[in-house]
């Protein structure tokens, strides 16, 4: 193209100017409602942040969790509103300009991710657990998180009673950023949403009020790499768009297959290039890669979620997975299924090394928090094998395993908030040792989540990996099913083996002791453990569900 | 001047800040070659804009600009906070959770 046709672009010069200056634009359409979960729960966040600068320090707390919740299920109604006017099926439509695509997969990854939030919300606002400090009940999050551990700053705002009610407006801006990102439509809305849900999640990874020197060292490596994959995730999108001459998935995906109407000079330079494609695509899959946290991509999982205060553990451990596999799944079917074939072995060879490797790692693991994320590595792998599957079972399957595993996932990380001894959590597994004799029902309600975990029958966790595996096989990848059954086995012994120590070992002299939580917490561990069963003993309705929801719009 | 050239020096850019931020030792010099990277990217994109005629590049490269802006924000206050609890930003030194 010339200087002076690219100069035209932005400037008026040597442009014949007979119509008004505003005529050429036309300004965009925005399809607010369809757009309202997301809104709505922006539009509390900003309310959150209101609220920090203008209502008095003792109101707060109960200001925010009120509002948190109303905003998720708000949002939530908005969402099941749009799925009954027909969004997820015959009406499913891009909106806001091709930026976001509202449809099937889009309205249930956001149903999920909004009901798996508001679970962990509770967890969030607990605060029976700790013991009160100069009385004052206190929760998770340290009394100001700018003070420095152990200081006289720090003494000083635990006396006076403060806490860190900006969670909750981090949270709703983190979920907001989670519900666009599996119905981004463009590859810069990919990136902004991205940004969105991760920025805020390495500050609430920072504010732990127990061991604040891990929980900032977590950030800090949450931080570090979160940024470098996603500078991986920009360039990727720099080079597809240098090769597509558009961000959007839909144009993407014409030139991938080579129908594209219109051919410029400069495209027809670029699209034969297909390092810029490969290249491209590889780096945009590695960014989400490691926000699922899939070997080798997955160094992070364990030490952020050990260091994380644990009810930011449980939600990032749910959501963000929901969320990026959401996108990924978006950008494998509607971006790159030219690019099936080319992307197959790669696929195949993460899929399999992260099986096996999170099943493998987990046995040595002695922290719970640390197991809890060798198993979730694990899991992104049994998810990605249903991933490859290229198929509409693939989608729903991938669906179906997400909505189960994420709320199994909340429910067992609030269980390791109950075990505490004088230092907060008891995360260590000796400590673990006779649970199951000290408190019977903590125990078992444990074991039930990791039986889900390894995919026993009758729990949620065995008809999520039976229709993941299904998948694969029906889609032509019955070596992931062989690799993903034997690791499921690897897996179930380091589940079991947390199991008979909690029930059949001597419980030691100066063992924890389970704190009686308020009812917030046990909403979330109860709607953990009727998910389990529930989705274990019938899971047919929400396999339909699914399924109905599987087909994404272009 | 051919804007190919440019693509080059972008991938030499972001090449120089991946092996930085696996190479150097502190938090703040990861972070910038972190922002160098970011700023590659942004290179790439003007260039290819230019190639392309549309400026589809371009616009992204503001929205990267702010997403840096913002990442700066969050991770400043991040190292800071652990460079004051442990008189050090040494990402080794970080290595409470190591087995």
């Amino acid at each position: 193209m010339s200087a002076t046709a690219v100069h035209s672009l932005w400037t008026r010069a040597g442009e014949v100017t007979t119509a008004a200056p505003g005529d050429k634009f036309t300004a965009p359409t925005i399809e607010y409602a369809q757009l309202a979960p997301v809104l709505i729960v922006v539009g509390v966040a900003v309310l959150g942040i209101l609220v920090e600068a203008f209502v008095p320090r003792r109101a707060r707390y109960t200001t925010q969790v009120f509002l948190t919740v109303v905003a998720l299920a708000a949002a939530f109604a908005a969402v099941v509103g749009l799925a009954a006017g027909g969004y997820a099926g015959e009406k499913a439509q891009i909106a806001a300009m091709g930026a976001v695509a509202v449809d099937g997969p889009t309205l249930f990854l956001q149903g999920t991710i909004l009901l798996v939030s508001m679970v962990s919300v509770f967890t969030f606002a607990e605060r029976r657990l700790d013991p009160a400090a100069h009385g004052n009940r206190v929760d998770s999050f340290a009394a100001q998180a700018g003070a420095v551990p152990g200081s006289d700053s720090e003494k000083a705002a635990v006396k006076a009673g403060f806490t860190t009610t900006e969670v909750f407006p981090l949270v709703l801006f983190s979920v907001a950023g989670m519900l666009v990102f599996p119905a981004a439509n463009d590859l810069l809305t990919l990136f902004i949403a991205l940004e969105v849900f991760s920025l805020p999640l390495y500050l609430l990874c920072a504010v732990a009020r127990r061991k604040r020197l891990m929980s900032q060292e977590a950030a800090v490596k949450y931080f570090l790499l979160g940024a470098f994959s996603s500078a991986f995730l920009l360039f990727g999108i720099a080079l597809l768009y240098g090769y597509a001459g558009t961000v959007s998935y839909a144009g993407i995906a014409n030139v991938v297959d080579g129908t594209v109407q219109e051919i410029d000079p400069a495209l027809a330079s670029t699209m034969g290039n297909d390092a810029l494609l490969l290249i491209g695509a590889a780096m945009i899959l590695m960014g989400l890669l490691f926000k699922v946290g899939a070997v080798p991509f997955h160094m992070w999982t364990p030490d952020v979620y050990q260091g994380a205060p644990t009810p930011v553990t449980g939600f990032m451990a749910a959501a963000t997975k929901v969320a990026a596999f959401g996108a990924l799944l978006r950008l494998l079917y509607v971006v790159l299924p030219g690019l099936t074939w080319d992307l197959r072995p790669v696929m195949w060879g993460v899929a399999i090394v992260t099986m096996l490797g999170g099943a493998i790692v987990a046995i040595t693991q002695t922290d719970i928090k640390r197991l809890l994320a060798y198993s979730s590595i694990a899991h992104a792998g049994f998810i990605l094998a249903g991933v490859i599957a290229a198929s509409p079972e693939g989608v729903s399957s991938v669906l179906f395993y997400l909505g189960v595993y994420s709320f199994v996932t909340v429910g067992a990380f609030a269980v390791v908030t109950l075990v505490r001894d004088a230092g907060g959590e008891a995360t260590h597994l000796s400590k673990w040792a006779g649970l199951g004799r000290r408190s019977p029902l903590t125990a078992a309600v444990f074991a039930v989540f990791l039986l889900s975990f390894a995919g026993i029958p009758l729990t949620s966790g065995f008809s999520g990996k039976f229709a993941v595996f299904k998948a694969a096989a029906d889609g032509g990848a019955g070596g992931l099913v062989v690799v993903g059954v034997i690791s499921s086995a690897i897996a179930a012994f380091f589940y079991l083996r947390v199991i008979v120590l909690m029930f059949f070992s001597e419980p030691k002299a100066d063992g924890p002791t389970v704190a009686v939580p308020s009812p917030l917490t046990m909403t979330t561990i109860a709607v953990g453990v009727a998910v389990t069963l529930v989705l274990g003993l019938a899971p047919q309705y929400f396999l339909d569900l699914a399924s109905q929801a599987g087909v994404f719009v272009r | 001047m051919n804007p190919v050239n440019y693509l080059y020096l972008a991938a030499l850019l972001f090449t120089i800040g991946a092996s930085g931020v696996l190479i150097r030792r502190n938090a703040i010099v990861v972070f910038m070659c972190i922002e160098l990277m970011l700023n590659a990217c942004n290179l790439t994109l003007v260039a290819f804009s230019r190639m392309h005629g549309n400026l589809d590049g371009q616009i992204i490269a503001f929205f990267t600009m702010v997403v840096a802006a913002a990442e700066v924000v969050v991770g400043l206050a991040i190292i800071v906070s652990l460079f004051r609890s442990r008189h050090s930003a040494s990402v080794d030194d970080a290595s409470l959770m190591k087995l």
